[in-house]
């Protein structure tokens, strides 16, 4: 320990100033190294192995002319606005409805947040099997006399990122409930009284003074439900292994083919930093929107 | 105090293992369907027959997946005794990197260069004059699988090439069987549109196309027929949804399909299901078209080790592989050919007697992984897999996007 005399801030608190280099450390060296070296490797030509030679943007320029990435962006922003449309709005009115003092809470509380004990692996596997022509839900109500009914998602290159759409939304919804159940509680019983004087409306009431109120617990799952987004992978490689065809592809898979089953380390870097640059562009402005100009005790 | 316990048990039951034995080998290979698991267990049996101890490290799915955890584990400093490849370049830069084992000296003593038949097989393992995998068959893609049933069903005779096989389909449709086989994943899109390159093509365009990697070739007129190939292919696959190409196989041992494109591999499956060639399932090399076949396979790479006693036991597992008696055993379970030419293999079916002849005849071809990288071979899968799955991809469409990857390819 250094013993030099130093400004007295520096000293305060020491222990716990100690305690954290660990952490500082990790996060430096493994986050924001990786993410540096990585970056600097995405101008190279490495192929198994990382190397030094660098050929400028190439990687860049054949990545925005592969049709396969191309595909991977639209889907997932279909994928990223649909998801956090749907998993927003339905995870607010399941918690408004077991907000209403019913019978069974807990019961319908387990139920909903069920799915989201289960890794997207096992859920892109069951979903794989209900949407199954043959063993699924078309099947099930071809048998109940509608010979006609067609629902093949998975099959249908045009529609097969919404399947997987469904069982994301089938898997998260329910986190999203609880915590959107756990801002309502937090919510003073008295300013629904007040409402409720007032004459104010019940929907009113949610709308215009409860939603608001809710801000942090918005931000928060916000946050949560983009990260999900970013990083989807698992769900479609047990789902559709990103197909038919590339129908189904998503960045983070394209990275991982890329730099490991095709060997191409240099065009697995670009992507995955095309992938940072965009969750950047995103986040940057927001956070500092959000959390930059005031101080918060 | 019981959870302490507990942990302790954990930990030993995980470390316990590692530790029973120096001798014991892990081996890595992706041979996971049931022909290839006969196969596999022949090869451990005559390993374990001296004295050393064979673990199985088989990892499900396809090469695709296993080979990037192979190639992690051995980058990451945790590497297996020894792993399979297909020999070409995909462990190329791993042995440029030094970090599998040099065999020249065993390969020397045991006079590999003498009775490794093709040549090419060697060649493959060797990197600036030395020996760094021990080949362990000879796979060829170019076979096309016919059902006799399925064709009986039809009413149709079993062709005996691509074309009438093409011509025969509406009459398979009509019976509600699917004309092809075809596994959804891009390696066998890709595998398919290879073989017919060579099959409808010849040996001289494939050559072109991935030797000299001429983009005017693969865009030009040469590549035509090929292309409406692989269109007459993506209509006859049209209602084929498996994944897997054994589950693709069994369409065929089971008659609800006609054929499917796959290579020798197989085989296997035909056997395990205890048809016979000739009268349950018929065997075309080359499609019936160009009798050619490639040479690409299996070998395994030794990763370099620390402990003395494992490197020897590696050495003794590559000289069990390439004895006699194990090339004969595990090749007649695997459907491939042995890389020996000096052993009998009376004993094999047909189909296989139909390879050993072509091979002997010397027309073969080198395989696409020996030709082109990784990377490239990649996009190629994309690209099939693309084209398979969507109609809305014209044929023309495909052959442009095909003729720019190979301008680019190394």
């Amino acid at each position: 320990m250094s013993t030099s005399p130093r400004p007295y801030r520096l000293l305060r608190n020491l222990n716990a100033k100690i305690a954290s280099v660990p952490m500082i450390l990790t996060a430096l060296v493994i986050f924001v190294g990786g993410t540096a070296w990585t970056v600097f490797y995405s101008f190279t030509d490495s192929k198994l192995l990382p190397r030094l030679r660098f050929v400028g943007l190439d990687q860049y320029e054949r990545l925005w002319s592969t049709g396969r990435w191309l595909t991977s962006i639209e889907n997932l922003l279909i994928y990223g606005v649909l998801t956090l449309i749907f998993s927003l709005v339905i995870g607010f009115l399941l918690a408004v409805l077991l907000d209403q003092k019913i019978r069974f809470e807990d019961t319908f509380r387990t139920i909903f947040l069920y799915p989201f004990a289960l890794s997207f692996i096992v859920t892109g596997l069951v979903w794989q099997w209900i949407l199954n022509p043959e063993f699924g839900v078309q099947n099930v109500v071809r048998s109940l006399g509608f010979t006609e009914f067609v629902f093949d998602p998975l099959y249908d290159p045009d529609i097969v990122i919404y399947g997987v759409l469904i069982a994301g939304l089938w898997q998260g919804t329910g986190l999203i409930m609880c915590l959107m159940l756990a801002g309502l509680r937090g919510i003073d019983e008295d300013i629904w009284k007040a409402a409720r004087i007032d004459g104010i409306p019940t929907w009113k009431t949610y709308i215009f003074i409860i939603i608001p109120m809710m801000r942090p617990v918005f931000v928060t799952t916000l946050v949560i439900i983009m990260s999900g987004i970013v990083k989807v992978y698992d769900l479609v490689v047990a789902q559709t292994g990103g197909g038919p065809g590339n129908a189904s592809e998503v960045p983070a898979k394209y990275v991982y083919d890329f730099m490991f089953a095709a060997q191409n380390l240099g065009q697995g870097f670009a992507a995955s930093t095309m992938m940072l640059l965009s969750v950047v562009i995103i986040v940057v402005p927001w956070a500092y929107l959000e959390f930059g100009g005031k101080r918060r005790g | 105090m019981n959870s302490v316990k507990l942990a302790l048990g954990l930990l030993a039951s995980v470390a316990l293992p590692s530790v029973a034995c120096a001798t014991d080998l892990e081996v890595t290979h992706w041979w996971t369907s049931g022909g290839e698991a006969a196969a596999v267990a022949e090869l451990a049996k005559a390993f374990d027959a001296t004295g050393n101890k064979w673990v199985d490290g088989a990892i499900a799915g396809s090469g695709d997946t296993a080979r990037p955890i192979m190639v992690s584990r051995i980058t990451g400093g945790d590497p297996m005794a020894a792993t399979q490849f297909n020999h070409g370049r995909q462990a190329q830069e791993l042995v440029e990197a030094g970090l599998m084992r040099d065999f020249t000296e065993l390969a020397a003593k045991e006079g590999w260069a003498d009775i490794v038949n093709p040549p090419s097989l060697l060649a493959n393992c060797t990197l600036d004059g030395k020996i760094y995998c021990v080949p362990v068959n000879i796979h060829s893609w170019q076979w096309l699988w016919l059902s006799n049933k399925a064709f009986a069903d039809a009413g149709v005779p079993v062709p005996t090439n691509w074309d009438e096989f093409v011509a025969a389909a509406p009459a398979l449709e009509a019976k509600g069987i699917t004309p092809l086989a075809m596994g959804q994943q891009a390696w066998q899109n890709a595998g398919a549109f290879n073989v017919l390159m060579v099959a409808v093509g010849g040996r001289d365009l494939f050559m072109k196309v991935y030797g000299d990697k001429d983009e005017a070739v693969a865009g030009g007129a040469e590549l035509g027929p090929v292309f409406k190939a692989i269109d007459d292919a993506r209509k006859m696959a049209a209602n084929s949804k498996v994944q897997d190409w054994n589950q693709a196989t069994n369409m065929v041992i089971t008659g609800q399909a006609g054929g499917q494109i796959m290579g020798d591999w197989a085989q296997g499956e035909f056997q395990i299901a205890g048809q016979v060639a000739g009268t349950d399932y018929t065997c075309l090399p080359g499609l019936g078209m160009n009798e050619i076949i490639s040479t690409g396979g299996d070998a395994f790479y030794f990763p370099v080790l620390s402990d003395p006693e494992a490197s020897a036991a590696q050495e003794v597992l590559a000289s069990t592989m390439m004895a006699q008696a194990t090339q004969v055993a595990f090749n007649l379970k695997k459907g491939s050919l042995p890389v020996r030419g000096d052993i009998d293999l009376s004993t094999a079916n047909d189909c296989m007697q139909k390879g050993l002849e072509i091979l002997a005849a010397g027309n073969v071809i080198q395989g696409s992984d020996e030709l082109i990288s990784p990377d490239t071979t990649t996009q190629i899968n994309d690209l099939m897999s693309e084209f398979f799955n969507d109609p809305a991809i014209t044929v023309e469409d495909a052959q442009a996007r095909f003729a720019d990857i190979i301008a680019t390819a190394e």
